[in-house]
């Protein structure tokens, strides 16, 4: 079986101006970050892309957005990435905003040789603007049209030489239907692995729709940067509250001997607050919903 | 759960929409809270749009998976007998009418049962989300909400005015004053919050609505 896997320039050698691309992600995390980091090391601008968010500024297609090199986006939500907003209105970016049901469908379609899809979602809203109303069974729908792209970028869990891939957990999210909207998929594998030490049974995408592996040469599972950030925060507020905790203690120890009964239920008190923050929730507009 | 007000009385009061097995998704904010009250005896399905089914509790940074995350990009965990599905099974739970109930925050709400919640054009523009979608295909869809905005103005309108996110699906408005039933006939004040009488709900709707014979105190 030939190898489909490809250095970092290989795959690179793919991408030109102007094309069309997939990216495979959910808000720029579980996405091939090294080749997208590529992409923009090799210039590649006037993209019209197709990725279910507008990621984060420092995170996947986001970074793209945010260095001008993305020229529209297809897409269903922009919250976490306020460059893309501003590149909207200031008429740089040109946004397709889509429903994510609608999204998925539109690009399922693509890959899968259907002319489109009729869905009751957005009908009585904006979103029905220049489309096509049918009424099936006395029901109304819009008919949605496919998505398709010149490249698809995948990221895999396991891959094997031959193409064949597996995702693992929520990976598969988006990455699963992109891998067969599009002329051309690359995919960005976390590891590499010989043809036959895959089961049959947990490929999810199948050799011959693969076209290029690219395996990942850094850090094979990174911490999402947002992620690592809020945890920074929630370790020095645990840290500065510990701090006072140890102070307090100290003062109280002092102070012991004055008025031991009163000093003692403050510390307990302090105690009892919850420990440690939950994830940083990434700040989100008021209204929208995801 | 006596003593609650603002929006603790809203999520407190939406959970009590949920019957036990129901399979539900919540959207961010206060519906998210719900959650937090459900009523004894009834466990339920979270659904996370990016493919979970019974999503659980956020983790601690310590048991975070980077190949977890819910569909705000959150660490996410999964509840016993849950599982994980691509995104377009996800939708096909949304809009194929499997989920059961959703609750979902809103910037307008209006007597017909429509909900503008994306989009404010040329100031807000998060984008729909999975929001047009749970209002194409959800049975009961449950807007939880503050009665009025920042500024004062009520946010449950005679007519929205705001882009929608869908027509005449709204079947439950629930705010910090009162719980209004969305019908044929128009709103419904099925229950006033403590300390809140009709006239004041009056006051600081602009919907019309039906004052029935009986109202409920909310809880």
């Amino acid at each position: 079986m030939r190898s489909k896997v490809v250095t970092k320039e290989e795959a690179l050698a793919k991408f030109q101006d102007g094309q069309t691309i997939m990216f495979g992600d959910w808000h720029g995390q579980l996405t091939a970050d090294e080749l997208i980091d590529g992409v923009l090391e090799k210039g590649v601008k006037d993209i019209d892309a197709i990725a279910v968010s507008a990621g984060t500024p420092d995170q996947g297609v986001g970074r793209l957005i945010a260095a001008h090199r993305v020229k529209s986006l297809a897409t269903t939500h922009i919250a976490f990435n306020p460059l893309a907003r501003d590149q909207m209105f200031a008429g740089e970016l040109d946004i397709e905003f889509v429903p994510q049901g609608t999204f998925a469908e539109r690009i399922r379609c693509g890959g899968a040789g259907l002319g489109g899809c009729l869905t009751p979602t957005g009908i009585g809203t904006d979103v029905e603007e220049g489309k096509q109303k049918l009424t099936i069974n006395g029901k109304e729908y819009l008919l949605e049209l496919p998505m398709h792209a010149d490249i698809s970028l995948i990221r895999a869990w396991k891959a094997d030489t031959a193409g064949n891939i597996v995702f693992r957990k929520i990976a598969r999210a988006t990455n699963s239907y992109m891998a067969y909207a599009a002329d051309f998929v690359i995919v960005e594998a976390e590891e590499l692995v010989e043809v036959g030490e895959l089961d049959p049974e947990e490929i999810d995408v199948a050799a011959p729709i693969i076209d290029m592996v690219y395996v990942r040469t850094g850090e094979k599972k990174p911490f999402c940067l947002v992620w690592q950030r809020g945890k920074a925060k929630a370790e020095a507020k645990a840290a500065e509250k510990a701090k006072a905790e140890a102070e307090a203690a100290a003062k109280a120890e002092e102070e012991a001997k004055a008025e031991p009964e009163e000093v003692k239920e403050e510390v307990e008190e302090k105690a009892a607050e919850p420990e440690e923050e939950p994830a940083e929730e990434v700040k989100e507009e008021e209204g929208g919903n995801e | 759960m006596a003593g609650l007000t603002g929006r603790a009385l809203i999520a407190s009061r939406c959970a009590k929409f949920f019957k036990d097995g129901d399979f539900v998704n919540l959207g961010i904010g206060v519906p998210a809270m719900c959650v937090n009250y459900l009523p004894e005896g009834v466990d339920i399905w979270m659904e996370s749009e990016i493919g979970i089914v019974g999503c659980g509790a956020t983790p601690k940074w310590e048991d975070a998976d980077p190949d977890l995350i819910d569909a705000g990009g959150q660490p996410a965990s999964i509840i016993k007998g849950g599982c994980i599905v691509d995104h377009t099974t996800s939708f096909a739970f949304i809009r194929g009418g499997h989920i059961d109930a959703t609750v979902l925050g809103t910037l307008q709400v209006d007597q017909e049962g429509n909900i503008a919640n994306w989009t404010i054009p040329g100031k807000l523009v998060p984008g729909m989300g999975g929001a047009m979608d749970l209002c194409a295909g959800v049975k009961k869809i449950i807007v939880a909400t503050d009665h009025c905005d920042k500024g004062g103005g009520s946010k449950i309108l005679k007519k929205c005015t705001l882009p929608l996110t869908g027509a005449k699906c709204v079947t439950d408005i629930v705010t910090e004053r009162c719980y209004f039933e969305v019908t044929p006939d128009g709103l419904v004040l099925r229950e006033l919050a403590p300390g809140y009488t009709v006239e004041d709900i009056k006051e600081c709707t602009d919907a019309d609505f039906i004052v029935p014979d009986e109202i409920g105190v909310m809880e």
